[in-house]
């Protein structure tokens, strides 16, 4: 449909500079340039590297989404970006640039959250979300469950790891077994060569007076690591694909039982999966039976829209222009400890909760009739 | 932060705030502002000047994404101009002549620095350095910029702008243009390597 929103959506959290544009629930670009390459060799993404790079890649992934979309950037109904959380630096890159952007062209600017978005971007694989969905965010930065009864307004975090997050087990446990940076797509090969039962890891926060929705990996990494480590100061062969299946059941049982856990116990009959984890090919199989066994449909994007891009938070965008979601102020902070419960972010003249008996003097929203 | 108007013969308006850890939220609105004050819009804009630095890297890269953005929103030119040289123009118009220096604070006590011979010609380029290590080359001259302020047993004698000014910065441009002269490109001079550590192997957890 012509009338849907128009929206062009930029991510700089991390070290993907991501562009994407939708119309509506339909993706129309989505270009990106990874700086993936540059951090491998230090095993870890480095802020200041990923900085750099957003500046350097910026306006031609821009010019790339616009040319692959076949739309012109005066066509657009408004230009959503990440406003956090992630890394500072790399956030304040693509807030910079949408703020320009928005400005030059008259357009609104709509800063969103990361989390949210990597939730919303279902909808351009699988049509309008389900209201309320249930969410799975894991990825190198995030493990998270997290119940969305409004994707533009209403997002309730209901549980996240204590430590380190799914992603980061998954390099570490690389980076243990010597397979490189990024670790999940090395473990996942790997692992299907492998015995998942061949070793039996633990489960952490899987017990009955702990936090039912938390995640906890560290305990595993270090399992895994003295395992190996066990098995050199032996003397003895270390089975990789053994070792990586195992560690992967390990951390796929944990996350989709607790997954279809808060599915039930909160009646929802949806479960979205997303962020870089969701392409683990394990993840996916071991979700797609336990959901069907529980009678829960099971909702995950393509490989391509798990990981950051820009169409995830464009799709984001498209849904706050749909339901006439108000718009960023042109100080839009970017906030690298964004929490999830702030879908979007209408800027710093926005008032704070607590002073909301002063919010008349306070509002400044923005609609497209009043940018200038 | 700073940001300013300038229609080739003066600056209309412009705004200045020093505020180190803000600039991506003072920069779009002191836009608005001094685009409001001289009552133009984005649209009239017919070319965009900004300083590539040196300096803090976060504030540059504010700075140059959103020029560069502007740039291609507005189908119009982006001219990078040294930030020194910004400081150093807008030195001349505050009276300094002859032979001096320009210096701003690069933080972990070094700065960003170059000598000039007048506020238009540099010596030397964009360089970073601990001041003791280049006392001798700027020993006697006078210095601009806060740089130079901070490190008295240094620099002799401190004399005004401390910042830079937009509007220097677009007067200068504006020159250049009347010119035809050369620009840099709009791209950051971080003179630093990024910071990176290599983490140094897998930690052992059992003991050996
Ligand atoms: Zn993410």
């Amino acid at each position: 449909m012509a009338d849907e929103p128009l929206v062009l959506g930029i991510e700089t959290s991390c070290d993907e500079t991501g562009v994407g544009i939708v119309r509506g629930h339909t993706l129309l670009a989505d270009a990106v340039a990874s700086s993936v390459d540059d951090h491998a060799r230090y095993g870890g993404v480095v802020p200041e590297i990923a900085s750099r790079a957003h500046l350097e890649a910026m306006v031609p992934t821009i010019q790339r989404a616009l040319k692959e979309a076949g739309v012109a950037a005066s066509d657009l109904d408004g230009i959503a970006v990440t406003a956090g959380p992630g890394l500072a630096g790399a956030l304040l890159v693509g807030v910079s640039a949408a703020k320009a952007y928005a400005y030059a062209l008259g357009k609104p600017l709509y800063g969103v959250n990361h989390l949210a978005s990597h939730i919303c971007v279902d909808q351009l694989e699988h049509g309008a979300l389900p209201e309320p969905t249930m969410a799975l965010l894991v990825s190198g930065g995030h493990s998270s469950l997290l119940l969305a009864p409004d994707i533009t307004s209403d997002v309730r975090p209901l549980g996240s790891t204590i430590d380190d997050a799914a992603g980061e087990a998954f390099d570490k446990v690389a980076r243990v077994l010597g397979l490189g940076f990024p670790g999940g797509p090395a473990v996942d090969r790997h692992a299907r060569d492998g015995d998942p039962k061949a070793i039996r890891f633990p489960r952490g926060l899987t017990g009955p007076r702990d936090a039912p929705y938390d995640f906890s990996f560290s305990g595993l990494k270090t399992a895994v690591a003295r395992w190996v480590e066990a098995q050199r100061r032996d003397g003895l062969d270390v089975p990789v694909a053994d070792v990586a299946a195992s560690f992967q059941e390990a951390v796929v049982d944990v996350l989709t039982r607790k997954a279809i856990r808060a599915c039930k116990e909160h009646g929802v009959d949806h479960l979205m999966i997303g962020g870089g984890v969701a392409a683990n090919s394990r993840l996916r199989s071991l979700a797609l039976e336990r959901c069907e066994d529980a009678g829960i449909v099971l909702r995950v994007p393509r490989r391509a829209l798990c990981t950051d891009n820009g169409a995830m938070v464009a799709a984001l965008g498209a849904e706050m222009v749909a339901r006439n979601r108000p718009s960023s102020t042109w100080d839009l902070p970017a906030d690298s400890s964004l929490p999830v419960t702030e879908v979007s972010v209408p800027g710093h003249s926005h008032p704070h909760p607590e002073e909301h008996t002063h919010s008349h003097d306070h509002v400044h929203e923005l609609s497209k009739d009043n940018l200038y | 932060m700073t940001a300013a108007l300038h229609d080739g013969g003066r600056v209309l308006a412009e705004s200045t705030v020093v505020d180190a850890r803000r600039h991506g939220e003072l920069l779009m609105p002191a836009v608005d502002r001094v685009l409001g004050e001289a009552g133009a819009a984005i649209g009239d804009v017919t070319g965009i000047v900004v300083g590539t630095g040196p300096g803090p890297y976060t504030g540059l890269r504010v700075g140059l994404v959103t020029a560069a953005a502007f740039g291609d929103a507005l189908g119009v030119p982006v001219h990078g101009i040294c930030t020194l040289d910004g400081i150093a123009y807008a030195a001349g118009l505050a009276g300094v002549e002859g032979p001096f220096v320009v210096a701003t604070d690069a933080r972990r006590k070094e700065v960003y620095w170059a000598r000039y011979d007048s506020p238009r010609e540099p010596v030397t380029e964009p360089a970073v350095d601990r001041p003791a290590d280049i006392a001798q080359a700027v020993a006697g001259l006078p210095a601009v910029g806060a740089g130079a302020a901070l490190y008295p047993e240094v620099f002799t004698d401190v004399r005004a702008p401390e910042h830079q000014s937009a509007g220097a910065l677009a007067a200068l441009g504006a020159l250049r243009l009347a010119e035809g002269a050369e620009f840099a490109p709009p791209l950051p001079l971080y003179l630093r390597r990024p910071d990176a550590q290599v983490p140094a192997g897998y930690k052992a957890v059992l003991p050996k």
